[in-house]
């Protein structure tokens, strides 16, 4: 009795054993992709599809991704090669325009057992006109266009509008009166900008209102050109100017010219001007890189009268202590519109303002709302950047 | 009508290129690369007429006989050697490589480590303690520079320990600096920045409109 009690003992044991080892030794079911969904990439000029899914549970077992693609109901074909297991979206930039795709996602285990997703519905890319990401960019500068528009069109009406001081420019006549008394030359420094900068192209406003003057004073204007295009630029404006002055025959096409377009050959060739001819007055205005201390402590140590101006932060502290004068960033851009105080000109730098006001009054006011814990106008910001 | 065209023309590629920032559309950027060609077509043009005007600037210098004339030669020289070797052969040829490195870089390189002599003048002229705000540029200059060396650290602690704010200050001079670079020069950095960029707005405008002409050639 006692031994088939064994018996009976030995081989339920045994069967507990094999069902149990046949329990922890099956193998996972692998679960295929799911939410699988495909859609024309927004934003884009219809040259992409997006497939995106769900990401596999850790314990999936799935090493990665296969993407699988037919175009018009053709064959599926491989596109993209593999993808990580902790992908859940893929791009494909490589779909003929203009024809319908389709797609399955295929899941890869360790065992080399693969599982496919459902087809997708077939979807045809194509381009958007407006890049809807950017809204908040149009949206604000819609705003700051129409203030600075309105404010030109108010100006029109001859209102009057008050600009404040601005040293650097008061100081232009000083410096070119300096060197018509010294009999001396004028150097006039555009920097290293090409000529769809802005800096540059507010740098050659300013060379245009100072050639006028060196044509009323016969004071010698020297324009050594870093850009190609700047210099043919330049000599149009300059001799217009003088043309304008009535004075053709003191203009010397000479003196504006191209030096190089070598940074440091720009300003070992500007340095070696300052001291040979030493002019009685320089104007660095424009882009400028590590340049502009070399430039600007060479006039300095040849005495010459110097006002800069530049849109470059980095620079703008060389500039400001080796120099009488300095335009510091918007200051630059004011220039043309100081300079010729035309109404419309004017009103335009009325319309900064404003923008400037929004920027304070939107600055102050979110601070506010941070304060009180409600973010939208920073979560609104950072999607504009 | 010399003047209106580019007036004309200046609007519409003004406002076109504006729009294609907005637009993804293939068209849309398509015109915006085409134009992009358009102006990179003009450079070589540009290019090889300021090589004119600079042989011609030196030229006239040599008939003059103006002041170390004598160096003139060295321009054609220099334009010369790299030409004769450059353009048969192409830039990745042995000798003009040597050239650009050998002779080239070396004196850009000169030119910049120029500048480490004349920041030190134009330091020296700027942190003279003449008034109030030279004085606060004078201590902000020296917290930030001893936050640049490694040494800095064990400087401003001994100093700081003298005084009453050695807790607050304890985080040694780099502390400070970073400190002084991410709030007050950053707001001051970033305040320049909004203003440049709505000048450069408003200067665009202008020009769009035809408001802001002078780079037609004269201000009227």
């Amino acid at each position: 009795m006692a031994y088939n009690k064994t018996i009976l003992c030995i081989v339920a044991c045994s069967i507990f054993f094999l069902c149990s080892t046949y329990t922890f030794s099956q193998e996972p079911e692998t679960i295929p992709p799911s939410n699988v969904t495909v859609v024309d990439t927004p934003n884009d000029d219809g040259s992409s599809i997006t497939v995106t899914w769900d990401a596999a549970p850790e314990d999936s077992g799935i090493v990665g991704y296969q993407i699988f693609r037919n175009t018009d109901g053709g064959e599926f074909e491989e596109v993209g090669g593999q993808l990580d297991a902790n992908e859940t979206k893929y791009k494909d930039t490589e779909i003929t325009k203009g024809k319908e795709h389709a797609y399955i996602v295929r899941a890869l285990t360790e065992t080399e057992v693969s599982v496919d997703s459902l087809q997708t519905g077939a979807v045809k890319a194509s381009g958007q006109w407006f890049h809807t990401g950017k809204i908040q960019l149009f949206i604000a500068m819609i705003i700051f266009c129409g203030a600075i528009l309105g404010s030109i069109y108010l100006s029109r009406n001859n209102q009057e509008v008050f600009v404040r001081r601005i040293p650097g420019l008061e100081a232009v006549d000083e410096a070119i009166g300096r060197a018509t008394e010294m009999g001396r030359s004028i150097l006039y420094v555009l920097g290293l900008g090409g000529v769809s900068g802005p800096a540059t192209i507010a740098s050659m406003t300013i060379l245009g209102q100072v050639a006028r003057r060196t044509a009323d004073y016969e004071t010698p204007l020297r324009v050594p050109c870093n850009d190609p295009i700047v210099l043919n630029v330049v000599r149009e404006m300059v001799k217009a100017s003088y043309l304008d002055e009535g004075r053709p025959d003191a203009y010397s096409e000479e003196d504006i010219f191209f030096l190089t377009d070598s940074q440091f050959a720009y300003a070992a060739g500007v340095d070696g001007m300052m001291l040979r001819e030493k002019p009685a007055a320089i104007f660095l205005q424009g882009t400028f890189y590590a340049e502009s201390l070399i430039l600007a402590e060479t006039g300095n140590s040849i005495g010459a009268i110097q006002i800069a101006g530049t849109d470059s932060e980095h620079q703008l502290p060389f500039l400001i202590t080796a120099c009488d004068y300095t335009l510091i960033g918007e200051e630059l851009y004011a220039a043309s519109a100081y300079l010729s105080k035309e109404p419309m000109q004017l009103g335009s730098l009325r319309g900064q303002d404003w923008g400037k006001v929004l920027i304070f009054l939107t600055i102050v006011f979110g601070v506010f709302l941070e304060l009180i814990g409600v973010n939208w106008i920073t979560t609104f910001l950072q999607r504009v950047g | 009508m010399k003047r209106q065209i580019p007036l004309i023309l200046c609007f519409l590629f003004g406002v076109i290129m504006l729009l294609t920032q907005f637009s993804p559309h293939s068209l849309s950027q398509g015109v915006y690369e085409e134009v992009l060609n358009w102006a990179r077509i003009i450079t070589p043009f540009a290019l090889v007429f300021s090589t004119i005007t600079l042989l011609q600037t030196h030229i006239t210098r040599i008939r003059r006989q103006t002041e170390h004339w004598q160096y003139s030669f060295l321009v054609f020289a220099g334009i010369a050697i790299m030409v004769v070797v450059g353009i048969p052969f192409g830039p990745q040829n042995p000798v003009f490589e040597w050239l650009f490195n050998n002779v080239q870089l070396p004196m850009d390189a000169t030119m910049f480590s120029l500048l480490a002599f004349f920041i030190a003048s134009a330091a020296y002229r700027a942190f003279r303690a003449r008034n109030t705000e030279a004085s606060l540029l004078l201590i902000t200059a020296v917290i930030v520079m001893l936050g640049n060396v490694p040494v800095g650290d064990l400087i401003w602690n001994k100093l700081i320990s003298l005084t009453p704010w050695a807790d607050a200050l304890a985080d040694g001079s780099s502390g400070a600096k970073q400190w002084i670079l991410d709030n007050p020069n950053l707001s001051a950095r970033r305040g320049i920045i909004l203003g440049v960029s709505l000048g450069v707005i408003s200067q665009s405008i202008r020009i769009i409109l035809g408001i802001e002409r002078s780079y037609l050639g004269g201000g009227d």
